[in-house]
């Protein structure tokens, strides 16, 4: 087996190493492909991880469901009738559609995207106001600067706790001021507020100025009865959004009285909808990336076939000499194919060891991904596998068309003296 | 040894065809020490390279060591000429960017002797051209008589039944020329056999047998007294 000659290996690394100048030049093309290669692969990671942050904390596979007006007269009903949810459909919902893994019910203070105003110590925030469930948390995770979310003792015994957004104790809070165990005011009633929360990242469903309290706590505090304003709903993870979204849709569209077909009636937002999306982008600039990368180290290995082809033709002489010698065609031919991939192989390593090191650069300068979504440029390791193995096995089908050449060398043309 | 019945070789070079070997009977026998003269274009390097098997004849039988020389595939001949033969050149073609050592292991590296028997055989040959000082050193740091005798010793590394020489001392001044006729004249005391292309009177004369090719047959073929080169050095 020719990968176990050491004598092989020798006499290919001693013809390079004497001839490294030429070595170097010839490995230049592969370096600057494996760069490239790897550079665009690591950013596309980092902007993949970069998408990932920014969604860090929702559930990927989650749905939000609200009432609207009908846009079609049913059953007696005019058109623009409007559709308002009772408590009791989150139960009746989850109880129908077993795929609901999470289901957290919630209700406005005022209208939709409304504002109530907080008050405080005198300080006041036009802030809105929501009576939510615990579960919430499984579908969009709030970042918790201090304190703590709402819990199921919350619920249960009604407490009068909040959490606020960060740009509401702002408005409200001194700066430094400790905001836990205090009060703020809302429609007469006060709340002790638990906890404080930072946004994620750039998906902003809730807005920062905003106070959650519990559920059950707002039906008491603002007299909201069995009304709810809508659900957010996590779905089992190998189900399909839009199935249970259209599921939904029939169990309230026959229990509100809805004509079939209205399109307008009930508010729904897919959120996987937006996953997808992003992860077909991602996934289309990573296959764009390999795709360039690939072609790249496609010229860069032809570069160095090409180098080899014109060395051969330098080494004539020698390569007769050596067939003089004793050296058969094969051994001829194996020689500069391992000559190719020692080439090709040393120069992808030179490469990927640079563009590591550029990708790290990178992380260290935008990798916070802050600004844009840009999160740990870098290649994975199956993706370094799969760029070697196609690197090296290109140059050893392109060191085939040099490695012929010089098997063609007629030992009496190459010595013939002038 | 060798033994060449009716050997023909012409070249074509368009429509013409120039006829080198119009019918060589020759043979040599085991230790033997052979010129083989001519004037240039003689087809004295043609012939030789047939019986170095670097190329092939028209027509005509070749047999060396008993074993005919026939319809050799490129692997074969390459295997055969490793084995059987040594070739020393006009112009040396050392690899000049290997040391005297590994120029002089290359031989055996093809014949797949391992390593460090190798490089102990090869100094071994190269001590026996005198220059085991010089073994790693590279080409271009030797003296042409040095390039020669490392030349040599590749050339014998591999214990090839016959040594092919072909103009070896074509370009050396007169004294380096004897020392490597003297080299030679040694190495044929110890029995093996060589061929040794030349168009200088007195380098043929250091043979033991001469013959002169002319328009491409042997015109002459004479047993001679050695002159021995030890006395020239
Ligand atoms: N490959 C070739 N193609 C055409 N002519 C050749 C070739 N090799 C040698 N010749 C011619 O054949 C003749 C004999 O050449 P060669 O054997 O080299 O002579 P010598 O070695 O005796 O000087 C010369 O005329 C030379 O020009
Ligand atoms: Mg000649």
């Amino acid at each position: 087996m020719w990968l176990f000659d050491r004598d092989l290996w020798t006499e290919v690394f001693h013809t390079l190493g004497k001839n490294m100048f030429r070595t170097f030049l010839t490995m230049l093309g592969v370096i600057f492909a494996m760069i490239i290669l790897i550079l665009l692969l690591g950013s596309s990671n980092g902007m993949s991880n970069g998408f990932d942050k920014v969604f860090a904390g929702t559930a990927s596979n989650s749905l939000f469901v609200w009432g609207q007006s009908t846009s079609e007269p049913y059953k007696g009903f005019e058109r623009g009738r409007r559709i308002r949810y009772k408590i009791e459909d989150a139960e009746i919902l989850k109880r129908e559609i077993p795929e609901i893994e999470v289901l957290a019910p919630r209700i406005e203070l005022g209208s939709h995207r409304s504002v109530v105003t907080v008050y405080r110590n005198g300080q006041t925030s036009g802030s809105s106001v929501y009576g939510d469930y615990p579960e919430i948390d499984n579908i969009t995770k709030k970042r918790l600067v201090e304190g703590r979310f709402l819990n199921k003792t919350d619920i249960e015994h009604s407490k009068k706790v909040c959490v606020i957004g960060e740009e509401t104790y702002k408005l409200l809070f001194d700066k430094g001021e400790e905001a836990i165990g205090e009060d703020i005011r809302i429609n007469g009633v006060f709340f002790s507020v638990v906890g404080i929360y930072k946004p994620n990242n750039n998906i902003n469903i809730d807005g920062e100025n905003a106070v959650f309290i519990p559920f059950t706590t707002f039906q008491k505090a603002f007299n909201s009865g069995d009304r709810m304003g809508w659900m957010a709903i996590a779905v089992e993870p190998n189900t399909k959004v839009p199935v249970v979204e259209s599921k939904i849709k029939d169990i309230l569209k026959n229990k509100y009285d809805i004509h079939p077909d209205d399109q307008r009636a009930i508010g729904s937002f897919d959120m996987s909808e937006i996953f997808n999306n992003i992860s077909a982008f991602t996934n289309v600039l990573k296959g764009f990336s390999f795709f360039v990368g690939i072609f790249t180290l496609l010229a860069g290995v032809i570069a160095i076939s090409n180098i080899l082809l014109i060395t051969v033709k330098e080494r004539t002489k020698e390569i007769g000499v050596r067939r003089a010698l004793g050296a058969t065609p094969k051994v001829v031919r194996r020689q500069i194919v391992v000559e190719a991939i020692v080439l090709t192989a040393f120069a992808g390593l030179i490469g990927f060891a640079i563009s590591v090191g550029i990708l790290a650069i990178l992380d260290s300068l935008w990798g916070s991904g802050e600004d844009f979504p840009f999160v740990k440029p870098m290649v994975s390791i199956p993706q370094f596998v799969i760029s070697f193995i196609l690197m090296v096995g290109l140059s050893l089908l392109i060191g085939m068309i040099p490695a012929n050449k010089a098997v063609k060398v007629r030992p009496i043309e190459a010595l013939r003296e002038e | 040894m060798i033994e060449i019945k009716d050997l023909h070789k012409s070249y074509r070079m368009g429509s013409n065809s120039l006829h080198v070997l119009k019918g060589i009977n020759f043979k040599a026998e085991d230790g033997e020490l052979v010129a083989i003269m001519g004037s240039s274009g003689s087809g004295k390097s043609t012939l030789l390279n047939i019986l170095g098997m670097l190329d092939v004849a028209d027509s005509g039988e070749y047999t060396l060591d008993d074993v005919p020389i026939k319809d050799l595939s490129e692997t074969k001949a390459a295997q055969y000429r490793n084995k059987f033969l040594g070739f020393i050149f006009q112009s040396f073609n050392l690899i000049n960017y290997k040391s005297a050592l590994e120029n002089v292991a290359l031989p055996l590296y093809y014949q797949k002797v391992g390593r460090k028997e190798r490089q102990e055989k090869a100094l071994s040959y190269l001590e026996k051209v005198g220059l085991k000082e010089w073994a790693t050193h590279l080409p271009s740091e030797l003296s042409g008589g040095q390039k020669q005798r490392v030349a040599i010793a590749r050339a014998m590394a591999a214990e090839p039944k016959v040594l092919l020489a072909d103009e070896p001392t074509g370009a050396l001044d007169s004294t380096t020329s004897y020392e490597v006729m003297d080299l030679i004249q040694k190495i044929n005391d110890e029995g093996n056999t060589i061929l040794v292309v030349t168009h200088e009177e007195d380098i043929a004369h250091m043979c033991k047998r001469i013959v002169h090719l002319k328009d491409g047959v042997i015109v002459e073929d004479k047993k001679i007294e050695q002159v021995r080169a030890q006395q020239y050095v």
